[in-house]
């Protein structure tokens, strides 16, 4: 038995472009060794959304109602299907969710797991993952050992390559079991933006805006494009905006397309988070700033001055 | 309540990094604590100053670990284990987590609390997989710890806010940034932790089956596509082409 299981991701009871990735990277490598691809998504509607996965290689959408999200009674719904499928590799999101459940299942299956992977490939029919250490300073090649090999893979770091697989919708009977960690109540208050995680264009300011005032010139940016709005330290520890926001090591890992930072001067621990973004713009007044080093397109100017013009310019464009 | 944080060694950020074969070239390399794993020793600190009981750093790693627990005794640990690994893989969360939980296990801990992620492999694993295998519930990404007895309520991070959740020990913790404000050791803290006792616990002692991943390779970071700095003459200028290159030759807008 040779088949691939996918997690996916909804959100609003929208499907996240994640579920996508893992579906056409899972068909990948269920093509390579010879086995299906079973997506799981944790919904009662599994309907509304077997044929985008299908599209891109899904060979059987199974649905799971698990409930509202608690990471235990995910782990324990999605080792059930595990149990019953015995794929022989499980692609999990490593989103703020996936971290926390695919370690519980993780356990449960007795599977070595590589966490935050980037790349996936196959060789002598076992998948090798490559992921970023020490602050993406290194790249590093595993494989793993057990039976079921797992993994949690980052947003934005698979393409999705349309593909017909069979389809098939199944609802599965699996259920949340014993959850012992009860929810109380939520804030979500800044919840209707783009979230930065899966965001595929941020636009992030650094201490260059000078003051919170100034974080409409970004944020009007950052709408224009559908962005999400991102932070370099120096200005969450000013207090000029809630850490929530805030990229690099002790923020968040992103891996946007395009990554558009502001008056940011690029220290290592901001490159840590964003270093793998496809395509870095740069708009900082300092020449020499280490940002330069990573950007795709430079520019060297004020950001008072080309931010608003660049919105303006790309409203036109966008219309 | 017994209270077990932990501790690991990571390199410091800002340190240059030589990908050997199958590991780094750990020579010129500066460790420092996990900066999340300061918020996990600051926290069981504080739930001891408050309900009382001990808290017992523990850091699984080769000799160099000790110098970690050195300096969580110098903030105001009572007791300091080093699980000794010296061919350890330290990107397998699932041998690191069954080594620690057995190790938790023995002790009979109330409350474990760790980093919501170590800064060299940022796996957000380990943690929570002890919470699996001890069979305990978890809190990842904490804001605030409350504890009232055995009954728990924290508030913490998830995507586009905050959770309040209530649980009981004993139970897993990780630490986000925000959880509190890390200590500096006093001078005399820094003095009396030099003398202070290492348990030594080796992996076979705690009955760990192995590891489940294998190092293929390290390789360096793949080379960025080669940036350019734009030219123009004024903000507008800059704009348009700017807008130009991520539309027609990026295509990412
Ligand atoms: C343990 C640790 C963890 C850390 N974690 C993080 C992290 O997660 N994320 C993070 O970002 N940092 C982190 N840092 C901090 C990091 O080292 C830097 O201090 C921080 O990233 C600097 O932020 P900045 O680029 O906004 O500010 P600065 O370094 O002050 O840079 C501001 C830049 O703005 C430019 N500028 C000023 N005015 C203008 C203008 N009008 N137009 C255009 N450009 C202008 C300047 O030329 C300068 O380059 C961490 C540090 C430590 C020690």
């Amino acid at each position: 038995m040779a088949d691939v299981l996918v997690v996916g991701e909804l959100k609003n009871g929208e499907l996240k472009k994640i579920s996508k990735e893992l579906t056409s990277a899972g068909r990948k490598i269920a093509d390579a060794i010879g086995g299906k691809v079973h997506t799981v998504l944790i919904t009662d509607n599994v309907d509304a959304f077997a044929g985008d996965l299908k599209a891109v290689g899904a060979d059987a959408v199974i649905g799971a109602n698990l409930g509202e999200f608690s990471p235990e009674g995910y782990a324990n719904g999605i080792f059930a299907i595990i149990q019953e499928k015995k794929p022989a590799v499980v692609l999990m999101p490593h989103s703020a969710q996936g971290k926390e459940y695919s370690a519980r299942v993780a356990i449960k299956a007795n599977a070595g797991i590589v966490a935050d992977a980037v790349g996936l490939s196959v060789d002598g029919g076992k998948v090798v993952a490559k992921k970023p250490i020490y602050s993406g300073k290194a790249y590093a090649n595993f494989k793993v050992s057990s039976e079921i090999q797992m993994f949690t893979v980052r947003a934005n770091s698979q393409e999705v390559t349309p593909k017909d697989g069979a389809g098939a919708v199944e609802k599965s009977g699996a259920s949340a079991g014993e959850v012992r960690t009860k929810s109380i109540s939520k804030d979500l208050s800044g919840g209707n933006k783009v979230q930065l995680a899966d965001a595929s264009i941020i636009v992030s300011g650094g201490r260059g805006i000078k003051g919170p005032e100034n974080w409409p010139i970004i944020q009007d940016l950052a709408d224009t494009l559908g962005a999400a709005l991102g932070a370099s330290r120096a200005t969450v520890d000013a207090g000029w905006i809630s850490h929530s926001h805030q990229v690099g090591q002790t923020g968040k890992t992103v891996s946007p397309n395009c990554y558009i930072a502001c008056g940011i001067s690029g220290a290592i621990q901001h490159l840590a988070g964003m270093g793998s973004s496809k395509y870095i713009v740069a708009i900082n007044k300092d020449g020499d700033a280490p940002i330069f080093k990573v950007a795709t397109y430079g520019v060297v100017a004020d950001l008072f001055e080309v931010v608003p013009a660049l919105t303006s310019e790309f409203k036109k464009v966008l219309g | 309540m017994k209270i077990v944080v932990l501790v690991k060694q990571v390199p410091d950020t800002e340190t240059n990094i030589k990908v050997g074969d199958k590991s780094i070239n750990e020579a010129g390399v500066k460790w420092i604590i996990s900066p999340y794993d300061e918020f996990a020793i600051e926290e069981g600190i504080r739930i001891r100053e408050k309900s009382g009981g001990e808290v017992i750093a523990v850091s699984l790693g080769p000799d160099r670990a000790v110098e970690a627990l050195r300096t969580a005794y110098a903030m105001g640990v009572d007791r300091a284990i080093h699980v000794k690994v010296d061919d350890y893989v330290t990107f397998d969360s699932t041998y690191t987590s069954e080594l620690l939980a057995n190790l938790i296990k023995a002790e009979n801990a109330d409350v474990v609390i760790g980093g919501r992620q170590s800064i060299d492999t940022d796996s957000s694993q380990v943690v929570v997989q002890i919470a699996e295998r001890l069979n305990v519930p978890h809190v990842a990404m904490a804001l605030k710890l409350e504890f009232d007895g055995n009954k728990v309520t924290a508030t913490r991070e998830i995507e586009g806010g905050t959770e309040v959740v209530e649980t009981s020990a004993p139970l897993a913790v990780t630490a986000q940034k925000g959880l509190n404000e890390p200590r500096y050791p006093s001078l005399k803290g820094i003095m009396s932790a030099k003398k202070k006792p290492v348990d030594v616990k080796k992996p076979e002692e705690l009955g760990a089956t192995g590891s489940k991943l294998e190092v293929v390779s390290l390789e360096p970071p793949p080379p960025r596509i080669a940036g350019r700095k734009l030219e123009a003459a004024d903000a507008q200028g800059f704009a348009s082409q700017l807008v130009k290159a991520l539309r027609e030759e990026a295509k990412v807008i």
